[in-house]
């Protein structure tokens, strides 16, 4: 890899820690923002003629505090800039500052960062909006594109959230452990939106479609923080299961393909392998939830070789379960067809004449099509 | 002799390429297994899953813990390559294993890919 290439990934993943640091020290996303901004540009500089810091994260967020305070003062005396190599020397703070923003701060500054972008007040485009820009880092076209819309609309949408944040009051305290599950789940449920945004892409190549890719990569970020949470571990699963199947789930045409007309060999087996693993993890801690018990179902599929070798038995049991936790018409209509494989067509036993009838009037054809490519 | 090369990066940022990226990588790579391959010297060769998928069994208190194993004390002295039904079946190995063999920790980690390589003899 070269030079460029190598600090370019290291930004990328050390994005989310920095700008969530830097938000703490200044309690505004802007300023934060522009420091960490500040912070990149003094790497590309520094690290090639200097080597690659053993703490990315920790250079950016030392650099970036150092650079946003000397901009704030010398716009107060209008004084000489102080040399470059006095702002971006770190090699004797850098270790020190590692070792005192442990995992246990990165933890509750990331979630913290992600969960400002999903508060309440801010509707769900907006909020997998301004999650893109601010914690994924994405510029503004890149999401205008991924979401079809103008730039000037969405920059219009980043805007408001952000305007909507700042109104509102974040907390900066430390979580405590209830409010820390809270934010866990409302941040899980908008990674998800992040994902079922770039699920909905025809073309797997299009910017659209990458949002999966970056969906899974803050699921994984959330995960290397929270080793232990089973919905976690469900929701990568799932993502994981789902976008292996990217390559079979459209015909040329960018027509959907039932998921049992589907050329299973193009389902992308490494990902299959990772998702199934966390799967298998998560059941040990016996603590199910909807992202363990979908991924749980997508498992299923994924581990059938031919459509005919499907466990519908199991995954009737697995929608059942789901039911319970979450009720829907689209989960009962996804059983129906469960059943429907189990016993023949016009037998759906053990789901209500009622009960399928609401499911079918509140879906459409295209939901439950969606739901089953 | 025999030697295994364990191979270190950073997960984050490996696990954060793109498709290119991680493509041009195994590429380049390839070029390089396909010639030791060739010259009968290349034994299997794997590449694991990501951290998160791991699992790991500290053997004092027979106490299973989410994600790899971290301590710095102690150092990788061996491993094993086992196919099982699940984790579950992996867990009972290592236990069987840390019955036999007490102190320190058995990870778990989900291999990616297998390259058999040359065959070896048992020495």
């Amino acid at each position: 890899m070269t030079d460029l290439a190598w600090i370019d990934a290291a930004l990328v993943s050390a994005r989310p820690q920095a700008v969530a640091a830097l938000l703490r020290y200044f309690r505004d996303l802007d300023l934060a923002e522009e420091a960490y901004q500040d912070a990149c540009l003094r790497a590309l500089k520094n690290w090639p003629k200097n080597g690659p810091p053993r703490d990315a994260a920790a250079w950016l967020i030392m650099v970036g505090r150092n650079a946003a305070i000397d901009v704030t003062r010398r716009r107060a005396k209008q004084t000489e800039l102080p040399d470059e190599d006095q702002i971006s020397d770190l090699s004797d703070v850098e270790t020190e500052v590692a070792q005192r923003l442990d995992e246990a701060d990165y933890r509750d500054d990331v979630l913290r960062l992600l969960f400002i972008c999903c508060h309440p007040d801010i509707p769900p485009t907006q909020q997998v909006a301004l999650a893109l820009r601010i914690v994924s880092g994405l510029t503004l076209p890149q999401i205008a594109k991924a979401f079809l819309v103008g730039e000037s609309a969405m920059e219009q949408r980043i805007t408001r959230a952000k305007a909507k944040v700042a109104g509102a009051g974040v907390p900066f305290e430390a979580p405590n452990a209830v409010d820390r599950a809270e934010r866990l789940a409302s941040v899980a449920a908008m990674v998800y939106l992040v994902f079922n945004e770039g699920y909905s892409a025809a073309d797997p190549a299009s910017d659209r479609a990458s949002l999966c890719d970056e969906a899974i990569r803050l699921a994984r970020l959330l995960l290397r923080m929270y080793p232990s949470e089973p919905e976690i571990m469900g929701l990568l699963a799932l993502m994981l299961l789902q976008h292996s199947r990217i390559a079979a789930r459209f015909d040329a045409d960018s027509n959907a393909i039932l998921l049992e007309h589907q050329d299973r060999k193009k389902w992308k087996r490494p990902l299959i392998q990772e998702g199934l693993a966390l799967i298998d993890k998560a059941i040990r801690q016996r603590t199910p939830g909807p992202y363990q018990i979908q991924a749980a179902i997508a498992g299923l599929h994924a581990r059938a070789e031919t459509p005919d070798e499907t466990d519908w038995a199991e995954i009737d049991g697995l929608y059942q379960a789901l039911e319970r936790h979450t009720p829907s018409p689209v989960i009962t209509l996804n059983r129906s067809v469960a059943v429907a494989k189990l016993h023949g067509p016009h037998k759906p036993r053990s789901i209500s004449s009622h009960r399928l009838k609401i499911a079918l009037a509140a879906t459409s054809i295209s939901t439950a099509r969606a739901a089953l490519s | 002799m025999l030697y295994a090369v364990l191979c270190y990066n950073d997960g984050a940022t490996v696990f954060s390429w793109t498709k290119e990226e991680d493509d041009a990588v195994m590429g380049r790579l390839s070029v390089v297994h396909e010639k030791w391959e060739k010259a009968g010297k290349l034994k299997p060769s794997l590449r694991l899953l990501p951290t998160s998928a791991a699992t790991t069994l500290r053997k004092k208190d027979n106490e299973v813990l989410d994600g790899p194993y971290a301590e710095t004390k102690e150092q990788l002295l061996g491993f094993y390559i086992i196919e099982v039904d699940n984790l579950e079946e992996g867990l009972v190995f290592t236990r069987e294993l840390a019955v036999a063999n007490p102190g320190g920790a058995y990870e778990l980690r989900p291999i990616m890919l297998y390259n058999p390589g040359s065959p070896v003899e048992a020495r």
